[in-house]
């Protein structure tokens, strides 16, 4: 195996241990905003695995840089709508524990 | 290729990240774990720079650093207030993401190291031109990216109205 192989089974590892931390975030913990954090560890991951396996496997053309780009940009709009989101939820029943939301409408 | 040093600061940046990330979802207190999460996104836009992806490094730190975890400490102090923001986690969810997490890490990497990846062609890139950039972005030939562009900003503007929408008073 040759060196820059192994130096992207690094990269690789990193993106895979925090994607599993968020994973782990999601399920585990009940705060709102607590669930968005491993929300965002896990594109985070996603986008790492695309700009490694871009420089890494096809370097001559951007496919996995410009996926990163768009995913960047998305997941800053969606970031904004789930707190707007959760900000109106706090302000109808007074907490943001996803266990307490079991109504869509009051 | 890649010197020893930039291989020191790989592995550096790999275990700031990889203890930020577990910390980030492990800690009580929801300010910590948006900063832990701040320090994490550093990490990412230090990678990308590793990656010589010197423009998406930066937009990592001006999207993710600059305005998401402002967007998250501001909600956390809206909703949370500074004192009672901790929470416990039941012990069946404990097992239940702990199991899921682990075996999904266990499905990941035995598929990771059984796979046989061919030669790295990493010698063959090099730094990306902004040109290249600009010019990859705003083209409409095959491989250019103009009608996402063009639909991120029709997106974008959605999310804004959406935004003010859904967290404005009644």
């Amino acid at each position: 195996m040759d060196n820059n192989l192994t130096t992207m089974y690094i990269y690789l590892a990193i993106s895979g241990i925090m994607f599993f931390a968020g994973v782990y975030g999601f399920i585990a913990r009940r705060n709102m905003l607590a669930i968005l954090i491993s929300l965002e560890l896990m594109l985070n991951a996603v986008d790492i695995n695309f700009a490694v396996f871009n420089r890494y496997m096809h370097p001559t053309v951007l496919e996995g840089y410009f996926f990163t780009l768009f995913a960047i940009a998305i997941a800053a709009a969606e970031t904004a709508i789930a707190i707007a989101i959760i900000i109106n939820i706090y302000r109808n029943i007074k907490n943001i524990k996803s266990d307490s939301l079991d109504k869509m409408k009051n | 290729m890649e010197t020893i040093g930039s291989q020191v600061i790989l592995y550096i940046i790999a275990a700031v990240m990889v203890i930020f990330s577990v910390m980030a979802v492990t800690t009580k207190h929801l300010l910590r774990s948006a900063t832990y999460l701040l320090f994490v996104l550093f990490g990412t836009a230090a990678l990308y720079f590793q990656l010589e992806y010197e423009f998406l490094g930066a937009v990592q730190v001006a999207v993710y650093a600059g305005g998401i975890v402002v967007l998250f400490v501001f909600s956390i102090l809206l909703t949370q207030g500074l004192g009672q923001n901790k929470e416990k986690i039941k012990v069946r969810k404990l097992l239940l993401a702990l199991s899921a997490a682990i075996i999904g890490a266990i499905v990941c990497g035995y598929s990771l190291l059984t796979h046989i990846f061919p030669n790295s062609k990493y010698d063959m890139g090099g730094e990306i031109t902004m040109e290249r950039v600009g010019e990859d972005l705003l083209g409409s030939g095959q491989y250019q990216y103009v009608l996402p562009f063009e639909l991120i900003s029709v997106l974008l503007l959605a999310c804004i109205i959406g935004g003010i929408m859904i967290a404005r008073k009644r």
